[in-house]
């Protein structure tokens, strides 16, 4: 049995990601009684969930008891350009409002209302003051509350584990392989069912609000074992990341600072968004500042300041300010929240915001305004999961949070991943579990996938004299920033496809010294394949989609396309090479319809 | 562009040594960039745990010039230039590699606080809780778990075996937070007399400086656990503490 030749812990279901999403799945799973493992490519409570600013969203109508999860399930829809899975979209609006209160049951601290019930705030796209939050840190406030939850259940956890390879035992998955970052040894992990809730992407971009683990790993094992991806051109660039100084650029500003009232101003200090309210939103937007204005205060008879449109609006719109000209000293705009709130209230609504700026770029955000402009941020697209269960195409594999694509179509609303990730986490950890209890019977690991798995990572230690992973790292980031940005065409997304190629020509000379214990030169040359499967991903799908929609904007297509509206790009691996096929999105029901007919 | 040496320690359990690196730094570089400066150019291998940096994940621990911190918020513009900025890993856990130390103590210690006990909701299913009453706990929750308070607390710093029995600065603020919880119900306090080992701590306020969360951790936190130990004598005055929820204590 060649399992015995490495370390190999065999559970029911294996959970591959320990952010929000992982570990709600785990703490279901759990208690569901099968055995669980949860495996952090960090130390736990590391995940990029803790990086999340701004809240929750969930329409539990504690602000305006006008919400309800139909108001949330439209703006959703309508936020992600109606390229969003309905059901996903529904399931999410129905059910995010009592993950929040079961948040709350398990210790978390939100923000209080007068009257003692939790807070929620305005953010883009958002027709009511719907996000839970804790100040400017509610993604911290998330993932300890899940933590501290989840080290009480009986799940066993494996820090500091990377998994590189799904086994498969013919069509289902049978387990995984990875290594330990401490001492570099590999370990096989069996397992029934997996869950993927292994996060985002970020790191192809030279700009970006994520760590170095948002290497689009789930989304890479998902495509090799067999599963299908959507969306992936439709990536999110978020409007507001720091831009100055350069080695901070792309560190995440919350939305939040436009929700407590901040205003996005060009050099010459007007407040351009009023120029760029799109038909799509014209009748929801106000159209003068003073309406604007007033809107935080009475939304009822106002209509929404144009400054939290959804983001993919609002980074477009900043982009075309600094082409045009107008943007502020080192290429972005300003986000000016200093003139517009007393320094008491930003420093109590937004205390990270006023720590970041401090420490890192000398700014007094209370006294003077913030430069920000657009940063990769956040996979709209990503595994192809059912609506109700999480399942991929591969029997047993699972998907959830942000590897996973549907909900949030062509551009994600802010507040909408986190309670994304307690949705999907606990839907993904229940039928994973369901799933195992219904197989019966046992899986078996195959021998000979183990050793291709192990002779794969060893590579590159095998080529000491080989090229340097950092520099194609490097060079990756660049021509993904130059060429598959916020504005994309024909011809530049065509080299950034040649390109990867030739990149993925380098990676089989990538070559790293100083052995197998906590080395980050040969985890970075791992990290090198899923980076180049998921950049190749979203160019050769933003190839496809010939059109400009949410997240994803064509120079040479610069309209949307009522054709492309009703598909998905779907992205497969088949005999080796990636393929992409255009098919249809799940038809929307009629009374869901006339949500969107009626408010015309 | 300024340029700075930095030494960092290379090596692990078995033996090291410092190391010199001649690296450049950029307008508004933190340490934590000019430490990947060295990784990608000069020492490939060169082993640093990090996440966000942003000084929101407390990943990047290390002692700077003997003062423990995070890399990614410490500004370059705090050093002179030509100066030589030694780097450690953080001393009070053991070494794995270079400046990445083996932190799991402090998940065991997670492990044993006994957890939220929750008290009955109101009659409508949810729960009513005031800012005020929980403003104390969420400067408690702004905890990144960064550790430094803990490497920096003289308690275990030089002293393996009192890690047996002290949970350290950082649990004890986890442990007020959840006396201080409007929505709890359960004493804690035998378990941080005994199993935590607060007694120990006397109070000289190292982990406080250290924090970059700049949470009060003895004054808020520690002092007043000390304090409900002491009036624990008396189970009246615990009932009424736990009645009167989670009233800010005084500072």
């Amino acid at each position: 049995m060649a399992t015995t030749q490495y370390e190999t812990h065999e559970h029911d279901v294996i959970i591959i990601g320990a952010g929000g999403a992982g570990l709600r799945a785990a703490v279901e799973a759990a208690a569901q009684g099968v055995s669980v493992g949860l495996i952090c490519k960090s130390l736990l409570g590391k995940a990029h969930t803790v990086m999340a600013e701004g809240g929750i969203a969930a329409a539990m109508g504690n602000v305006y008891p006008e919400d309800n999860w139909r108001v949330h399930f439209r703006d959703t829809m309508r936020g992600g350009k109606m390229l969003n899975n309905w059901r996903m979209a529904q399931i999410h609006a129905q059910e995010s409002p009592e993950r929040v209160l079961e948040l709350e049951r398990w210790g978390a601290l939100f923000d209080r209302t007068k009257d003692g019930r939790i807070l929620q705030r305005d953010f883009g796209g958002h027709r009511y003051a719907r996000l839970a939050h804790v100040g400017d840190r509610t993604g911290l406030e998330m993932i300890r509350t899940l933590q501290y939850h989840a080290i009480h259940q009986t799940i066993d956890v494996y820090m500091e584990c990377t998994i590189t390879r799904l086994l498969k035992d013919g069509e289902r998955v049978c387990g995984a392989f990875g290594y330990w970052r401490n001492t570099g040894k590999f370990v096989v992990f069996k397992a029934k069912a997996i869950v993927l809730a292994t996060g985002g992407m970020g790191k192809c971009w030279k700009f970006c609000t994520n760590s170095w683990e948002g290497t689009g790993d789930g989304v890479t094992l998902a495509l090799d074992a067999g599963a299908e991806l959507i969306d992936m051109e439709c990536y999110q660039f978020h409007p507001t990341g720091m831009v100055w100084p350069v080695s901070v650029r792309g560190i995440l500003v919350t939305e939040g600072v436009r929700g407590d009232g901040g205003t996005l101003k060009n050099s010459k200090g007007e407040r351009f968004m009023f120029k760029y309210i799109p038909e799509f939103f014209k009748a929801e937007t106000a159209d003068t500042e003073a309406e604007a204005d007033r809107w935080y205060e009475d939304k009822k008879n106002n209509r929404r300041t144009p400054d939290l449109l959804p983001r993919d609006e609002v980074a477009r719109a900043i982009n075309s300010e600094v082409k045009a000209g107008r943007g502020s000293p080192h290429g972005g705009v300003f986000l000016d929240i200093a003139s517009r709130r007393p320094a008491d209230y930003i420093r109590k609504r937004l205390p990270s915001m006023c720590h970041q700026f401090k420490e890192l770029a000398d700014v007094d955000i209370t006294k003077e305004p913030m430069e920000v402009g657009p940063t990769a941020h956040y996979m709209n697209g990503g595994v192809r999961v059912d609506a109700d269960t999480a399942g991929t195409a591969v029997p047993g594999l699972f998907a959830a949070g942000e590897v996973a694509g549907g909900l949030h179509g062509a551009n994600r609303l802010g507040g909408n991943s986190l309670s994304d990730l307690v949705v999907f986490g606990r839907r993904a950890g229940l039928y994973a579990a369901l799933y195992v209890k219904n197989l019966g019977g046992t899986v078996t690991v195959d021998a000979g996938q183990l050793e291709a798995c192990a002779r794969e990572a060893l590579a590159p230690l095998e080529r000491p004299g080989g090229e340097n992973p950092y520099a194609i790292q490097t060079e990756l980031q660049e021509t993904m920033q130059a060429l598959v940005g916020i504005i994309r065409t024909e011809s530049e997304l065509r080299e950034a496809v040649v390109r990867i190629e030739q990149y993925k020509q380098r990676l089989q000379k990538v070559g790293v010294t100083g052995g197998r214990e906590y080395n980050p030169g040969w985890h970075t040359a791992l990290d090198l394949y899923a980076l180049l499967t998921v950049s190749e991903a979203v160019a050769r799908a933003a190839l496809d989609r010939k059109e400009s929609r949410g997240g994803h904007t064509r120079d040479d297509h610069p309209k949307p396309d009522p054709k492309l509206g009703a598909v998905n790009v779907v992205v497969r691996r088949r005999q080796g090479e990636m393929a992409t096929a255009l098919e249809a999105i799940p038809a929307m029901p009629a009374d869901l319809k006339g949500l969107f007919e009626e408010k015309k | 562009m300024p340029t700075f040496t930095v030494r960092v320690f290379r090596g692990t359990a078995k033996g090291g040594d410092f190391q010199d690196y001649r690296v450049e730094s950029d307008e508004g570089m933190v340490l934590l960039d000019v430490v990947h400066r060295v990784q990608a150019t000069q020492a490939n291998d060169l082993a640093v745990r990090w996440n966000c940096k942003a000084g929101k994940c407390g990943s990047c621990s290390a002692e700077v010039n003997g003062k423990p911190r995070l890399m990614c918020m410490t500004r370059m513009n705090l050093f002179q230039p030509d100066e030589t900025i030694t780097i450690a890993p953080i001393r009070t856990f053991p070494l794995i590699r270079d400046l990445v130390t083996d932190v799991s103590y402090n998940y065991e210690k997670a492990k044993q606080i006994p957890p939220l006990r929750l008290k009955p909701p109101e009659p409508d299913g949810t729960y009513r809780m005031m800012q005020d009453d929980i403003d104390r706990a969420q400067e408690f929750h702004k905890c990144i778990e960064c550790f430094l308070c803990q490497t920096v607390c003289h308690v275990v710093r030089d002293h393996e075996e009192n890690k047996k029995a002290f949970a350290g600065p950082r649990y004890f603020i986890k442990i007020a937070g959840l006396e201080m919880h409007p929505l709890d119900t359960l004493n804690r306090t035998p378990f941080y007399r005994d199993a935590a080992g607060v007694g120990l701590c006397n109070i000289t306020k190292c982990c406080t400086e250290v924090c970059p969360e700049h949470i009060h951790i003895t004054d808020n936190g520690i002092i007043p656990l000390k304090e409900r130990m002491a009036d624990e004598v008396d189970p009246i005055v615990w009932l009424l503490r736990k009645f009167r929820g989670g009233r800010k204590e005084p500072a």
